[in-house]
C-alpha cells in the first residue's frame, strides 16, 4: 500500500518522483469514475474542505470544487473580496476561523509566495496550495504533466518547452520541478526580461528565439503574459510581443514534425497564441482542463487519507 | 508463522467446476447474466469462473472487475490509505442478472462497497455473491453468499490466502495461515 510522502501539497520543489506517480497512478482510476454515467464516489464524504481564495480564479476554483463535489466531500468557498479580509483580518486569524468550523482541509490560492509554507506550519489542516504569487502552482503541474503523460505515453526522455513570461509565472517553476523529477528535458522561452536571472542554475536550457525552441521540443507549454503581476514595462508592446514570441498555426505546420500545444489557461488569443493555433489538432488545451479534475480528485484524495 | 493447506488445487478445480454447475442451474443460457469480481482477487475468480463456463457452454459470459476502494467505508480509519485498482466493466448492468464473485468472504464490508460502487454501472435485476471461501462467524454485516466453496472456521487473526498459478505460485492452493502469537 502507497501513501503520499507530505501531509500538505505545498510545492512540487517538496515531494518525490514516486508521490507523483502515485497521484498518476489514483487519477486514472478517477478518470475513469468520471467517464461513467454516475461521476460520484463516496469516499471524502465525512470531510470538509474549504476554498480559500484571496485572488481570482476560475478554472482552478471550479476545478477544485467540483472534484471535492465528486468525492461527496462538504465544500464552503471563500473569496477575499467582500470578507473581513479587507477590514484588515490577518492571514491566519481569517484561516482559523475557518477551521473553528471544523473544516479539515484548505485549497488555497493567496497573491504571496510562501503563504501556504506560512500557514502549514501553523493549522493542523491538510493545506492544498492552489497557486501562491508567482511561487508555485502544483496542481497544474501535476495535470500538465499528466497531460502529456497521456498524450505521448511517458514524461521521461521527452523535451518540454515553457515560453512566455517565466518570471511571474508559478505555472512554469512547479512545470520545471514536476518535469525535471518525471525525467523530461526542460528549455524556457521568451524575452530576456521575462526570464528569471539564473535560471540555467535549475538545470534548464534557455532559449531567446521561438523558432529554434519550437524546433527543439516534443511538447510546447505556452504562458499566458501577467500583466497584473508585471510593476514596469518589460517590452515594448503587446503586438511586438505577439509578432516575436505569439504562435500560430502558420509557425507549427513550418516545423517538420508534430509537436503538442499546451496553455494553462486563461488565453490571451491573438497575443502569445492565435485562435488557429489553438484550436487545432496540435492542441490539447481542453484535456488539461478535463485531467485538472481527475489530477486534483487524486490529490485530495490522497491528501485526505493522510489525517 | 503457521501455514496450513486447506484446498489444493485438484480440490480447487472440482470446486470452481462445481460452483459454474451450480450457476448454470440458476442462470440456464447466461444470456441475461454477468459476471462481476471484485478487485483486486476476485478477478482471478471471475476470470477461472468464465473460463470454465466458456468449456461447458461453449459462449463466453460477459466478465467485469469492480474496484471498491473508493466506496468503502474504512478510509481514514486504517493507517495506511488503500491503493485503488483498474474497474473495467465494459457493459452495462441495467436489468442484468449480476454475479458478484471473490476469493473469500469475511465482514461483508467489501461486498456492502461493491454493492454501492456497482450502481454507477446500472440497476441490476438480481445480485447475488459467489466466494470460493466463507469465513464463518467473522460478519460485521447482514451479507451471505449464494454459492459457497468451502464454509471455514476461523479466527481473527488468521488469515485464508489464495493462490493462483502463474500468478503467487506454481499451482492454485489456498491457504489458512495463524500468525504466531508473540
Amino acid at each position: 500500500m502507497q501513501e503520499l510522502s507530505a501531509r500538505h501539497l505545498l510545492g512540487i520543489k517538496d515531494i518525490t518522483a514516486e508521490d507523483i506517480r502515485l497521484i498518476f497512478e489514483t487519477a486514472d482510476n478517477f478518470k475513469d469514475v468520471l467517464n461513467r454515467p454516475i461521476k460520484k464516489v463516496p469516499s471524502l464524504r465525512d470531510i470538509t474542505i474549504a476554498n480559500v481564495f484571496f485572488e481570482n480564479s476560475t478554472r482552478t476554483r471550479l476545478s477544485f470544487e467540483l472534484a471535492e463535489k465528486r468525492l461527496s466531500a462538504d465544500v464552503i468557498n471563500f473569496s477575499s473580496s467582500g470578507s473581513s479580509v479587507k477590514k484588515g483580518e490577518t492571514l491566519l486569524d481569517t484561516v482559523n476561523n475557518i477551521l473553528a468550523m471544523k473544516v479539515d482541509m484548505i485549497v488555497m490560492r493567496h497573491a504571496s509566495p510562501g503563504a501556504p509554507h506560512f500557514l502549514s506550519r501553523h493549522i493542523k489542516a491538510n493545506i492544498i496550495n492552489a497557486g501562491d504569487g508567482t511561487h508555485e502552482h502544483p496542481t497544474q503541474a501535476l495535470l500538465d504533466s499528466y497531460s502529456i503523460r497521456e498524450k505521448l505515453g511517458d514524461v521521461a526522455g521527452k523535451k518540454v518547452v515553457i515560453i512566455g513570461d517565466i518570471m511571474h509565472s508559478r505555472v512554469a517553476l512547479s512545470n520545471i520541478f514536476a518535469l525535471q523529477k518525471l525525467g523530461a528535458e526542460v528549455m524556457v522561452c521568451g524575452p530576456s526580461t521575462l526570464l528569471p536571472k539564473h535560471i540555467q542554475s535549475l538545470g534548464v536550457k534557455v532559449e531567446l528565439d521561438v523558432r529554434k525552441a519550437l524546433a527543439w521540443c516534443d511538447v510546447a507549454n505556452v504562458l499566458r503574459i501577467q500583466l497584473e503581476r508585471q510593476q514596469m514595462k518589460y517590452f515594448p508592446s503587446l503586438r511586438e510581443y505577439s509578432l516575436y514570441y505569439g504562435i500560430d498555426k502558420k509557425l507549427l505546420d513550418s516545423l517538420d514534425k508534430e509537436i503538442t500545444v499546451m496553455h494553462p489557461g486563461p488565453i490571451n488569443r491573438g497575443v502569445e497564441l492565435s485562435s488557429d493555433a489553438a484550436d487545432s489538432h496540435h492542441s490539447i488545451i481542453l484535456n488539461q482542463v478535463e485531467n485538472g479534475v481527475a489530477i486534483r480528485m487524486a490529490v485530495l484524495y490522497l491528501l485526505a487519507s493522510k489525517t | 508463522m503457521q501455514k496450513r493447506l486447506i484446498v489444493n488445487h485438484q480440490l480447487l478445480d472440482i470446486m470452481v467446476m462445481r460452483l459454474c454447475h451450480q450457476l448454470i442451474e440458476n442462470h440456464g443460457d447466461f444470456s441475461d447474466s454477468v459476471i462481476i469480481g471484485l478487485q483486486p482477487r476476485g478477478r482471478q475468480v471471475a476470470q477461472r469462473l468464465q473460463a470454465n463456463l466458456e468449456t461447458i457452454l461453449g459462449m463466453r459470459v460477459p466478465t467485469g472487475y469492480l474496484d471498491t476502494t473508493f466506496h468503502r467505508d474504512d478510509f481514514r480509519r486504517r493507517d495506511t490509505p488503500l491503493t485503488a485498482n483498474a474497474t473495467h466493466i465494459d457493459f452495462l448492468i441495467e436489468d442484468k442478472k449480476v454475479i458478484l464473485a471473490d476469493d473469500v468472504l469475511y465482514t461483508g464490508r467489501s461486498v456492502r462497497a461493491a454493492l454501492d460502487a456497482m450502481i454507477a454501472f446500472g440497476r441490476p435485476a438480481n445480485v447475488e455473491l459467489l466466494v470460493l471461501i466463507d469465513r464463518l462467524h467473522s460478519r460485521h454485516l447482514p451479507i451471505e453468499p449464494t454459492y459457497v466453496g468451502r464454509r471455514v472456521n476461523s479466527i481473527q487473526s488468521q488469515r485464508v490466502l489464495v493462490e493462483w498459478q502463474g500468478q503467487d505460485t506454481q499451482e492454485d492452493n489456498i491457504w489458512l495461515i495463524t500468525k504466531n502469537e508473540e
